[in-house]
C-alpha cells in the first residue's frame, strides 16, 4: 500500500496562481506612491494571507512549490523581469529590487551557516561590507576584470572570516554569537580608523564594467530607455539563481544531512563519525563566500562604500528576515527579504519607527509562527523521485 | 579466543566519584552481553568511555587488538562500534531516511564536488542506501517503511527506538552498544523489539551486542552472558541464572540483608 499521497503529484495550478498575485501585488506596491494607498495594501496583504491560511489555501500553494519547485522556480525568474520591465525606467524602484535581490543572496548564506549547521553568525553584515570594500579597492587601482571582483569579494570575506574559526569552533550558541558580535565591532573601528580605507568617510566604488559595456550608463533600445539600474538588476539575478541553486543542492545532499545532524545534536553526530571541525568550516566559510560575493556586487551598485553602512544594525536585519522566512527554507528568505527591505522603505512615515515595527513583528511571528512565514519541509533529495 | 572488546583497569572518575574503577571486562566476537547493575552503577559511563565520549582516566579499551582508548567517537565508529543512547537521541525534525542515513556516514560520499555537481551519481548512492535502509526498517516494521519521508517527531517512542537501532545497524558495524533500548517502552513492545534484534543478529551471524538493560526478562532471554557492576567495579560474571543467585548481586540490587 504505497499511500495515494506519495505517488501523485501536487497541481501545479495553485503556486502558479499565487506567484502571478504576489507579482501583481508586488508591482502595485512598488508603484504606488500616496501613503494612505500603501498602508492600505499592506493591510489587504496581511488580511489576504490570513484569511487564505483560514480557509487552508496555503497548503496547496506550498505544496505545489514542493512537486513543481523548477517550473515555479523558472516563473519566478520571469515574474521577476516582469517587474523590472514594468519598472524600466525608474531608478528608485530598481535599486530597491537589486537591493531586495543582493539581501537575499547574503542571507542564503547565513542560511548555510545558521539555518543548517547552526553556526551564529551577528556579523553578517560585516562580510557584506568586506565585499563592498573589495570591489571599491580593486575597481580604483587593479585592472581585474569586475566579473572576477564578485568572487574574490566572496573569497576575501571568507578568508577574513576564517580568523574567527577557531572561537567558533571552540565556543557553541551564545558564546559563538558573541565571538562573531565582537568581530563587527572590531572591523568597524578598523575601518574608521583606517585612512587607506577611506576612514570614517567611506570610499568611491566605481560601477561595474564587462567587456567595455558599462553598467553606469542608461540604456536605449530604439525609443525605450532602460534605467542603468537594469544591467544590474539582471547581474544580480544571476548570482541570486546560481546562489538559490547551490544552496538548494547543498541541502539535497549527503552534506544538507550532515550539516543538520550537527546543529541538531553534535554528540550523536559525532558518534557516527561526523567531522564537527570540518563541516562548520565547510558551512561558515561557504555561507561568507556568498555574502561576500552579494557585498561586491552591491558596493558597485550603490557607487559607495562606508563602515556606517555595515553595522551591527544591518547584521541584525539580516539575521531577521531568516528568522521572519522560515529557518532553511530559501523561499521563505525570497518572500522575507521582499518584506523586510520593501515596506519600510515604501513606507516613508515609519522610518523612524523601524526598528520598533520590526521588534513587534518578530515577537508576534515568534508567539504566533516559531517556524517563520514558509517553515521548511522535510529533505526530498530528488524531488521527481518516487520509492 | 581473543576478545572482540576488551577493556583494562579501565577508570573514569568525575570529581571524587569513581564512576568505573579499574574495570576489567571483555567480549568474545557473537557474543551477547548483558551489562546490568544498579542505577549509577557506571553502565552507561562505560559505553561512554568505550565510545569515546569521554575519556578515560586510566586504563586501556581495545578492540580488535587495536587500542581505541581515549581515541574520538568518530575514529570509533569508523573502526566498527556503533551506539543507541538511553535517551533517544534522534534528530526530530529529520525524516526516518535522514536520521537513519546519519548512522551511515561512512558508507556515504562526503566530497562537496560530489554532492553538488555529480546530481546522477548522487541520485544512485541515495538510490541504493534507500533501498538498504527500508530493508532494515522492514526487518522492524514495515509499516514504517512505507513512511521513510515522514518526520521522526511524530513517531511513537517505539518506532523511534527501532529508528535508532536501525540508525547504528546501517553501518555494518561488529559492536553494538545498545543503551536500555526498553526504556519508556511497554513490556509487549519490549519483546517485540527483542524479537527483532534477535532476527537481526540471526541473519548476520558476526554482530557482537552489549546490552545495558533493567528488564531481567530481556536479559535473560537474549544474553549469553552478563557482567554485574555496581560503584563502577564488575561484582560478579556469567550465565544469567548464575549471576542472580550470586549472593553479591542480590545485596547490590536490594541492599545488605
Amino acid at each position: 500500500m504505497q499511500g495515494a499521497r506519495q505517488q501523485s503529484r501536487a497541481p501545479l495550478l495553485p503556486g502558479a496562481t499565487a506567484l502571478a498575485l504576489a507579482t501583481a501585488y508586488l508591482i502595485a506596491l512598488l508603484a504606488v506612491e500616496k501613503q494612505s494607498f500603501i498602508i492600505g495594501l499592506l493591510l489587504v496583504a496581511i488580511v489576504a494571507v490570513l484569511a487564505a491560511n483560514w480557509l487552508g489555501w496555503l497548503a496547496p500553494v506550498s505544496r505545489s512549490f514542493i512537486d513543481h519547485e523548477d517550473t515555479l522556480g523558472g516563473l519566478t525568474i520571469l515574474a521577476a523581469f516582469a517587474v523590472a520591465a514594468f519598472f524600466h525606467d525608474n531608478h528608485f524602484v530598481l535599486l530597491l529590487v537589486v537591493t531586495v535581490l543582493l539581501y537575499t543572496v547574503a542571507t542564503l548564506g547565513l542560511n548555510i551557516q545558521f539555518g543548517y549547521a547552526g553556526v551564529l553568525n551577528f556579523a553578517g553584515a560585516s562580510f557584506f561590507g568586506i565585499g563592498a570594500y573589495t570591489s571599491s579597492v580593486l575597481n580604483a587601482h587593479t585592472a581585474v576584470p569586475h566579473l572576477l571582483v564578485l568572487p574574490i569579494g566572496g573569497l576575501l570575506a571568507a578568508s577574513i572570516g576564517s580568523l574567527l574559526l577557531l572561537p567558533v569552533l571552540r565556543t557553541r550558541g551564545h558564546y559563538a554569537a558573541l565571538v562573531t558580535i565582537a568581530f563587527a565591532l572590531l572591523l568597524r573601528t578598523f575601518l574608521e580608523v583606517n585612512d587607506v580605507l577611506g576612514g570614517p568617510q567611506g570610499m568611491q566604488v566605481k560601477g561595474m564594467k564587462i567587456l567595455g559595456w558599462s553598467f553606469n550608463d542608461n540604456i536605449e533600445i530604439g525609443k525605450i530607455a532602460l534605467s542603468f539600474y537594469m544591467s544590474y538588476f539582471v547581474m544580480s539575478m544571476v548570482l541570486l539563481v546560481g546562489a538559490f541553486i547551490l544552496v538548494r543542492r547543498l541541502e539535497r545532499s549527503w552534506i544538507g544531512l550532515n550539516l543538520d545532524s550537527l546543529r541538531l545534536d553534535e554528540t550523536a553526530a559525532g558518534c557516527f563519525g561526523l567531522d564537527i571541525a570540518r563541516w562548520k568550516i565547510t558551512a561558515f566559510l561557504l555561507g561568507n563566500f556568498l555574502i561576500g560575493t552579494a557585498g561586491a556586487l552591491f558596493g558597485m551598485v550603490g557607487g559607495f562604500v562606508a563602515p556606517n553602512n555595515y553595522t551591527f544594525a544591518e547584521s541584525l536585519i539580516l539575521g531577521s528576515i531568516l528568522l521572519l522566512g522560515g529557518i532553511g527554507n530559501p523561499w521563505g528568505l525570497v518572500v522575507a527579504t521582499i518584506v523586510v527591505v520593501v515596506v519600510p522603505e515604501k513606507l516613508q512615515t515609519i522610518q523612524e519607527y523601524r526598528f520598533l515595527l520590526y521588534v513587534l513583528v518578530f515577537i508576534a511571528m515568534l508567539l504566533s509562527r516559531p517556524e517563520g512565514l514558509l517553515p521548511r519541509p522535510v529533505r526530498r533529495y530528488f524531488p521527481g523521485w518516487r520509492p | 579466543m581473543t576478545p572482540l572488546l576488551e577493556a583494562r583497569g579501565l577508570t573514569k572518575k568525575f570529581g571524587g566519584v569513581m564512576a568505573l574503577d579499574h574495570l576489567d571486562l571483555a567480549i568474545a566476537p557473537q557474543e551477547i552481553l548483558g551489562l546490568i547493575g544498579p542505577n549509577g552503577s557506571g553502565k552507561t559511563t562505560f559505553f561512554n568511555v568505550a565510545t569515546g565520549i569521554y575519556g578515560a582516566d586510566e586504563g586501556r579499551v581495545t578492540f580488535d587488538g587495536a587500542d581505541v582508548t581515549n581515541a574520538t567517537p568518530q575514529a570509533i565508529y569508523h573502526a566498527g562500534i556503533s551506539r543507541t543512547f538511553q535517551r533517544s537521541r534522534l534528530s526530530l525534525p529529520l525524516s526516518i531516511f535522514d536520521n537513519i542515513m546519519i548512522g551511515n556516514h561512512k558508507r556515504l560520499t562526503q566530497g562537496l564536488w560530489f554532492n553538488l555537481m555529480r546530481r546522477s551519481d548522487l541520485e544512485r548512492e541515495f538510490e541504493a542506501s534507500y533501498r538498504a535502509a527500508r530493508a532494515l526498517v522492514e526487518v522492524f516494521e514495515p509499516q514504517l517503511a512505507e513512511r521513510m519521508f515522514e518526520p521522526v517527531a511524530g513517531l511513537p517512542m517505539i518506532d523511534r527506538r527501532r529508528i535508532e537501532i536501525c540508525r547504528a545497524l546501517i553501518g555494518r558495524p561488529r559492536l553494538l552498544l545498545l543503551d536500555e533500548p526498553s526504556a519508556g517502552m511497554t513490556h509487549d513492545e519490549t519483546n517485540e523489539l527483542m524479537d527483532d534484534i534477535l532476527q537481526v543478529r540471526d541473519a548476520n551471524k558476526d554482530l557482537t551486542i552489549i546490552i545495558v538493560e533493567h528488564e531481567m526478562g530481556v536479559i535473560e532471554r537474549i544474553t549469553d552472558r552478563c557482567v554485574v557492576l555496581n560503584f563502577g567495579r564488575k561484582i560478579a560474571e556469567g550465565p544469567y541464572r548464575q549471576v542472580a543467585a550470586d549472593r553479591h548481586v542480590q545485596e547490590a540490587y536490594l541492599g545488605v540483608a
